[in-house]
């Protein structure tokens, strides 16, 4: 055994390495750059997922962004209104507080209520099934229910259950990657006091929307009529709410055949 | 008595130039970097931008390794130990570039400072070094070698993004959409750039 090239290989490599570890240590003393505290200050305030609801490539930039003023205070929804005025403290300025949105799922349709086009047995992600004759389901507008939404999701707000993606609005922070990545477009963000929503996007004729889904908005406009408000329209096969008129008082989602009318207040209770 | 190494001349630059950059170029013909190569190739600005930062490591890489390897590790008969000495020398070099770049030139810093991290892990960069070493490239030659072929990669980097951004706007097949068809492409341009292997 040669001890002279172990010790002489173990030597030149230990040398290289303090070399570089000294350079670096000066270089790091020697080439500081001064950041501006609040940046450090506000990025301590959001939620720190890198979702990119903000429009900014990250965290780190949209704090950049809000201390150099291009960016809103609130604009990061993760961190809701507390960190909107956390940020806004910082920054010396008040927080406009923006109506707190939530990603809502435009369709019911899940097992036994969606018919299915044919049994998919290949890779479970929605695109990968959107792109096989039209989808798995009947409907071309339902949602596929493989889960895309859910693992696009940083924040374990949505499971998927019966073919069928559900959102928990408490753990929602609208960030919107859900509704990026659905190949149908299925998932909307929509305010959260709208708590009456039309969940069918189906704009096919009310006999084919029945064949595929129970339930589809067949247009009959039953809603339309019972609306105290003149609040909802059929618009193109598929009935639609104006949110200016609408009082939420539910009294579209009582009469309509097909329950496809969801009036959240009255769910939860 | 310390051995000396014999190095070896490019000799005509020029078609040295030629060799590195169409004949023997780093994606097409070597296919080392193609993780940038699909990676940062969305839009041409960016990728213009990775191609830059190669282009000025693999420079200063080639500089470092060579000078080391030829003063340090050939005479002192350590020749075994490059590849992990070429590793330290590289991560330490973009490390200082890096923290250098930030304080002196904030511009220069914005547009190559977030591409400078991957570059660390960049096969081209350690790639560049082997073969400088196996060719013994005396260390101006192994310098134009880290040069030249750092613009082959900014060629074909920058080729590759121009052809993507096209595709954004064609009718594609939805099953070849995003990195199947920039494979398809990556593979092609290979095929097409084989043809240079004549040249030199």
């Amino acid at each position: 055994m040669n001890v002279t090239a172990i010790i002489l290989s173990a030597g030149v490599m230990t040398v290289l390495g303090v070399l570089f570890g000294v350079i670096l240590t000066i270089a790091d003393k020697k080439f500081k750059v001064e950041v501006d505290p609040r940046v450090e200050a506000v990025r301590a305030c959001l939620g720190g997922a890198n979702c990119g609801a903000c429009g900014y490539a990250g965290c780190d930039a949209f704090a950049d962004a809000v201390v150099a003023g291009k960016a809103p205070v609130n604009g990061c929804s993760p961190s809701g209104a507390k960190g909107a005025e956390a940020i806004a403290a910082i920054m010396g300025v008040s927080a406009e507080a923006e109506e707190r949105k939530v990603a809502r799922v435009i369709c019911q349709g899940d097992c036994g209520v969606a018919k299915e086009r044919y049994n998919y047995d290949g890779y479970t992600s929605c695109a990968t099934a959107a792109g096989l004759a039209g989808g798995p389901k009947m409907c071309r507008f339902a949602c596929i229910g493989l889960g895309d939404c859910a693992q696009a999701c940083a924040f374990g707000a949505i499971k998927i259950a019966d073919g069928l993606a559900h959102i928990d609005e408490e753990k929602c922070v609208a960030c919107g990657q859900c509704a990026n990545i659905c190949p149908r477009g299925v998932i909307a963000l929509k305010p959260v006091n709208e708590t009456v929503i039309v969940s069918c996007r189906n704009t096919d004729s009310g006999r084919e929307a029945r064949a595929a889904c129970m339930k589809a908005c067949i247009a009959c406009g039953r809603c339309t009529k019972e609306c105290p408000n003149d609040a909802i329209h059929v618009e193109g096969g598929v009935a639609k709410i104006d949110e200016a008129k609408c009082t939420r008082c539910g009294a579209c989602a009582k009469v309509c055949p097909c329950k496809c009318i969801i009036d959240y207040l009255d769910s939860i209770e | 008595m310390t051995p000396v190494m014999q190095t070896n001349s490019c000799g005509n630059v020029l078609l040295f130039f030629v060799s590195c950059v169409l004949s023997h170029n780093f994606i097409f013909s070597r296919f080392l970097g193609c993780c940038p190569f699909l990676g940062v190739s969305n839009k041409v600005e960016t990728a213009a931008g990775m191609g830059l930062a190669v282009t000025f490591v693999m420079g200063l890489a080639s500089l470092f390794t060579s000078a080391v390897y030829q003063y340090v590790l050939y005479p002192l008969q350590l020749t075994y130990l490059d590849t992990i000495s070429f590793i330290l020398i590289i991560a330490g070099l973009v490390q200082f570039v890096e923290m250098f770049l930030k304080k002196s030139s904030p511009a220069l810093y914005k547009s190559l400072g977030i591409y400078l991290p991957l570059i660390t892990t960049n096969c081209a960069v350690l790639g560049v070094a082997t073969l400088n070493t196996s060719a013994q490239y005396d260390i101006l030659s192994a310098v134009l070698n880290g040069v030249f072929g750092a613009l082959g990669f900014l060629l074909a980097i920058t080729l590759m993004a121009g052809v993507r951004e096209r595709l954004e706007t064609s009718h594609i097949p939805d099953q070849f959409k995003g990195f199947p068809i920039g494979l398809f492409i990556a593979g092609l341009m290979s095929v097409a750039f084989m043809g240079f292997n004549g040249l030199v």
